[in-house]
């Protein structure tokens, strides 16, 4: 390996992943807030105020896309633009074309809420924007790809760093996945309204592929890259094992991309493609749980700082529950587990074990480190990181512990037949037992907001103080100058 | 043309991709833990993380 040092001359663009961190936490409150406010409104029905723009339908979307693209998409913006030139030693290769890729991607995010409030949507999950919104971020995407690929090419360091591996596949993947899933005819140039290339059991097959390979490599790949850069930096030694890392990286890539066909079981999909995508989310298990602990042992020998360090303890518990809900995923896949739990909340409560235990912690983790070194500071609170810790984990217990049960009783009321073959209970029957848990569930969903808030302010000082020192510092060279 | 109407036929193309894909998977274990020499300078590449740690590298726009 070639050691590259970092020349002083050199500066980073760091402007860029600043706005990205930012805007990260921004969009966690609204999502978040949002989220809380349609499980409320699951428990709490009136809380639709019999009005189309507050119903559960048109917000279900705004959190989804708030939460995965705006709080996880910037995140992984500002994570992937501060990696790359760490990593690389060099600058983005256009502080335009990044800047471009900043405000594009807001206006996207911006334009897609509004217009799933107004009732504009594809109604394909995760992608729900219309065409127009699209093709914004079909630009945006690409831009990324060019400066990203760019900064590589222009790199100091020889070596290209796992971390950005990840990064690179989620970049490809999810434009790929984007373009395809999107392919549309819309029904006259100045109207919002499309219909998809697809249809029937193509359409599901397209959705789905685009669905789990969203989770694969926009919430799973993406944030191993996360993963393989602040781990070891916040550990202070560097990652367990690089070959597993190079395992890891390929079996993952290669395996997600086929198990699309487990989110449809018993339906009119060929029975060997569900098969099929069955079997390759077993065998994702072996990378996934090979990822995991090269993460959870690269901490090994400074075990002590799961208890001083809350920062560090976010990014472990996070790999506990990739672990966790990486394990649950291939269950569910089976088909025999997968007629219980398909369609209830079951599902709901193994997205979220990922997408609050996994994809959050390790992005609250990363920021932590990352935020007071772009201002040049420390953290403003390391009680509010401990508060902040806590409800963050309380809140995800709550949630997918509602969930479970809520899920496995509403499966196993749906196929419980009485003595004469008919079905037993009613479907508002097994609403109404799910009262308990949606209120549990949205009290879940407090807790984490609630933590995501006190980072929020957390940070929002961390940000003040660290422009206060800077201009005190500022004051004193020019003091100093004055007097020389 | 009708060589090709072999790949159009799922028994042929199913242990066809796994023979390549497993190959190719065998192929990157190997080289990954095939070599000590090679071991080492892989492993190496854990520390480029460190290797810029020098502070005030702040872009002050």
């Amino acid at each position: 390996m070639a050691v590259t040092t970092y020349s002083g001359a050199e500066q980073y663009n760091f402007d860029i992943v600043k706005k990205f961190a930012v805007m990260s936490l921004v969009w966690a409150v609204i999502g978040m807030l949002v989220g809380v406010y349609i499980a409320s409104e699951l428990a709490w029905p009136f809380l639709n105020f019999d009005s189309p723009y507050f119903s559960f339908g048109r917000f279900r979307p705004v959190h989804t896309t708030s939460v995965i693209f705006g709080f996880g998409g910037s995140a992984l913006f500002a994570t992937s633009y501060y990696v790359v030139q760490r990593t690389c030693q060099t600058r983005l290769i256009s502080d335009g074309m990044a800047s471009f890729t900043f405000w594009g991607w807001m206006a996207a995010i911006v334009l897609a809420d509004f217009s799933y409030v107004l009732g504009y949507t594809q109604s394909r999950e995760y992608a729900e924007m219309e065409w127009p919104i699209d093709i914004l971020i079909e630009l945006v995407w690409v831009t990324y790809l060019i400066v990203f690929v760019g900064t590589i090419m222009r790199r100091k360091q020889p070596h290209i760093y796992v971390a950005n591996w990840f990064y690179l596949s989620f970049i490809l993947a999810t434009a790929l996945l984007h373009t395809f899933n999107n392919l549309a005819m819309p029904i006259d140039l100045f109207s919002m309204k499309s219909y998809s290339l697809f249809s029937g059991t193509q359409d599901a097959m397209t959705q789905w592929w685009y669905g789990h390979n969203a989770v694969g490599f926009f919430l799973t790949a993406a944030f191993l890259g996360m993963m393989y850069y602040f781990v070891p930096k916040q550990a202070g030694r560097p990652i367990y094992s690089y070959r597993l890392s190079i395992v890891h990286f390929w079996a993952l890539s290669f395996m997600y991309m086929w198990v699309g066909g487990h989110h449809l079981h018993w339906t009119a999909l060929p029975d060997w493609t569900s098969s099929l995508a069955a079997a390759f989310s077993i065998l994702l298990l072996m990378p996934s749980w090979g990822g995991m602990i090269n993460g959870i042992m690269t901490l090994s020998g400074a075990w002590d700082k799961m208890r001083t360090d809350p920062v560090m303890r976010f990014m472990i518990v996070a790999l506990s529950f990739y672990g966790m809900s990486t394990f649950e995923g291939p269950m569910m896949s089976l088909k025999e587990v997968n007629a219980l739990s398909h369609y209830t909340d079951w599902t709901v409560g193994h997205v979220h074990s990922g997408a609050l235990g996994w994809v959050a912690m390790i992005s609250f983790g990363s920021l932590y480190h990352m935020m007071p070194k772009l201002w040049d500071t420390r953290i403003y609170s390391r009680r509010l990181v401990e508060w902040h810790f806590w409800l963050a984990t309380i809140g995800i217990v709550l949630y997918i512990v509602a969930m479970w049960i809520s899920g496995i009783t509403q499966g196993l009321m749906w196929r419980a037949f009485d003595e004469f073959g008919n079905l037993q209970y009613s479907f508002a029957e097994s609403v109404a037992a799910m009262m308990p848990f949606y209120a549990m569930r949205a009290i879940g969903g407090m807790f984490f907001l609630t933590g995501t808030v006190l980072m929020a302010f957390n940070m929002f000082m961390t940000i003040r103080q660290g422009k206060r020192e800077s201009a005190a510092l500022d004051a004193k060279l020019a003091a100093k100058m004055a007097h020389a | 043309m009708e060589w090709l109407m072999w790949f159009s036929r799922p028994e042929n193309t199913k242990p066809l991709a796994l023979i390549i894909f497993f190959v190719t998977f065998i192929g990157i274990v190997v080289y990954v833990y095939g070599s000590k020499k090679r071991s080492k300078r892989l492993e190496s590449y854990r520390d480029i993380p460190f290797l810029d740690d020098q502070e005030g590298t702040k872009d002050k726009q």
